[in-house]
């Protein structure tokens, strides 16, 4: 009888594992078959023509390249930031311990040291909740904040500044404003794996580079981040190629239905492969016709997240392979 | 004992981790380019002591220190004291070899390059010097470019003492420096301990009583956090003055 439950149990887990791979082949087959025949030279270099009906998705791959890189100007440097901060900075020993230790500190001098390392760890211990709070939230959600913190708050007061009056620039969804909502969503992801790339840093070799005079900036940048550079590099690129697909966030910040014109400039709006996707599945006036489009269009999306995904991929294992000691 | 004046005093100095005190009142001169030994059991506090005269227990949470270690007569404790310019002048070998991921000539070069040194014929010329001092120049000297954990563990520690070397300090503090090494590398280490004493202030934390004999001048025993006996390294293996001295010596615990 044990035995029996034994193997039903084995069976179960094996057909939830098949039919995960086996939704995984159809997706990517179908996909596969229908979209690589579009992907001709004409349709990857040429913009739409004929109302979106025919003709190619250039614009489209251009915006969301723009996007994605100024995403990643945004979203990188302040996620490493971040993680180097909650990681290097902040007190080891937890907002409960520096707190107690703080409070059995009376009378003693050097109080206020101690006050400082627990404040500093209040701040951690913020920082961190927020961070996967940010995780958690919906992605049309992040739209509608950078709606209305970057366009109608910080771009409207740019513009009142700076632009004569009734004239709008900033005010208005641009690349700009999309790319700060987008690394917003990336940001998290951004900086959980660069704080889990600085702990596979060992401590000894913090403390050898702090024995030999070296501040503590000094150790991080010469020791601590080329020591976890690949590690930040792959979490980024995972990061950037989620962000990279995403429509909702960029729905009210900029990503333009169909636009004569590349951008160029961080004011201009775009298109977007993800949004372009969007807008042929559901404003076309003839679905059949617009269908080997469609198709097109989603290979080229799913093919750039995969190769992003790779890169990502192929340099982490490439330091697995050259981390060990 | 010594005709000159010592190298670091230490007076009544006590240590916490929090509410633990682990260090209790210890005092003691430490002579000018002699080999300073601190023997004693596990969790005596050797390593906490030697990790305070480089002040490398300042990145500890919750440690506190009271009284006095002073170096050429400057309280190293004293509000204001630079910590960063304290460490290049008391360099520090750890117990496990920790070479960065680098060549030889950058892992030498590292303590020079943070002070600022650039030019090439400088650093070339102290980066020699020093692995000549830690007596691995001619193991080295034509694969300098080779990354440093390629070394086996023995040549990398001493490339760790060359490093520390490089930025020419005053004292070296060695904890444990041959604990983790064959017998070969371990003698090779004494060796050159003893052959820097000429140069060096040195003070090194053992497990191994035959190696404190052998390479110090004096020797600290410390147990429970206090320093039981300081002395003449001769006279701590031949004729302590301590019954607790003698009990650790002889092998009776520990």
């Amino acid at each position: 009888m044990r035995k029996v439950k034994d193997r039903v149990f084995i069976a179960l887990l094996g057909t939830s594992v098949l039919l995960i791979l086996a939704i995984l082949v159809v997706l990517i087959a179908n996909i596969a078959y229908h979209g690589a025949r579009q992907v001709t030279w004409e349709f990857i270099t040429q913009p739409p023509r004929d109302g979106l009906m025919a003709g190619g998705i250039f614009p489209a791959i251009v915006g969301t390249a723009a996007l994605v890189i100024l995403m990643s100007v945004v979203a990188v440097p302040l996620g490493v930031a971040t993680a180097i901060y909650l990681h290097e900075y902040t007190p080891a020993e937890g907002l409960t311990l520096a707190w107690r230790r703080f409070k059995a500190s009376k009378g003693r001098p050097g109080r206020g040291r101690l006050l400082a390392r627990a404040a500093s760890a209040l701040l951690a211990t913020v920082t961190r909740s927020a961070v996967a709070n940010l995780a958690g939230v919906p992605s049309i959600v992040f739209g509608l904040f950078g709606l209305g913190f970057f366009i109608q708050f910080i771009g409207r007061n740019i513009d009142r500044v700076t632009q004569p009056p009734g004239e709008v620039l900033w005010g208005q969804g641009s690349l700009l404003w999309a790319a700060c909502t987008l690394a917003l969503l990336t940001l998290p992801t951004v900086i959980v794996a660069t704080e889990e790339a600085l702990r596979t840093v060992p401590q000894d070799l913090r403390e050898a580079s702090l024995a030999l005079g070296a501040t503590q900036w000094e150790t991080i940048r010469r020791v601590v981040l080329p020591g976890s550079l690949s590690g930040i590099l792959t979490g980024a690129i995972l990061g950037i190629s989620r962000g990279a697909g995403e429509v909702a966030p960029i729905l009210f910040t900029g990503a333009a239905y169909y636009l004569p014109y590349l951008p160029t400039d961080v004011t201009d709006q775009f298109m977007h492969l993800g949004y372009h996707v969007l807008i042929l599945s559901t404003q076309s006036p003839d679905v059949e016709a617009t269908k080997p489009l469609l198709y097109g269009t989603v290979f080229v999306l799913l093919a750039l997240t995969f190769l992003l995904n790779i890169a990502g991929v192929l340099i982490r294992t490439r330091t697995r392979s050259r981390g060990s000691r | 004992m010594t005709t000159t004046n010592p190298a670091i005093e230490v007076r009544d100095f006590n240590f916490f981790y929090g509410d633990n005190k682990v260090l209790h009142d210890i005092a003691l001169d430490i002579p000018q380019k002699q080999v300073t030994a601190f023997i004693g059991p596990s969790g005596c506090g050797k390593s906490t002591f030697l990790r305070s005269i480089n002040r490398m227990n300042d990145i500890i949470p919750g440690a506190r220190v009271e009284g006095r270690i002073s170096l050429g007569g400057q309280d190293l404790y004293a509000p204001g004291v630079d910590v960063v310019s304290l460490r290049r002048r008391v360099g520090m070998v750890f117990q496990k070899s920790n070479p960065f991921p680098k060549s030889i000539y950058e892992n030498v070069a590292y303590g020079l390059r943070i002070a600022g040194e650039s030019d090439k014929r400088v650093l070339d010329s102290t980066i020699e010097r020093s692995l000549q001092r830690a007596a691995l120049w001619d193991e080295v000297k034509d694969r300098l470019n080779a990354s440093a954990l390629a070394l086996s563990g023995g040549q990398q520690q001493r490339l760790c003492i060359a490093r520390a070397l490089a930025v020419d300090p005053e004292v070296l503090l060695m904890d444990e420096p041959a604990s983790a090494l064959d017998p070969i590398a371990t003698q090779k280490i004494e060796e050159l301990v003893y052959e820097l004493k000429n140069n060096y202030t040195i003070v090194i934390v053992t497990h191994n009583m035959q190696q404190a004999a052998r390479v110090s001048q004096r020797t600290a025993f410390f147990m429970l956090g206090k320093l039981v006996e300081f002395d003449d390294t001769r006279t701590i293996f031949m004729t302590p003055k301590e019954k607790l001295t003698e009990d650790y010596i002889t092998g009776r615990f520990g």
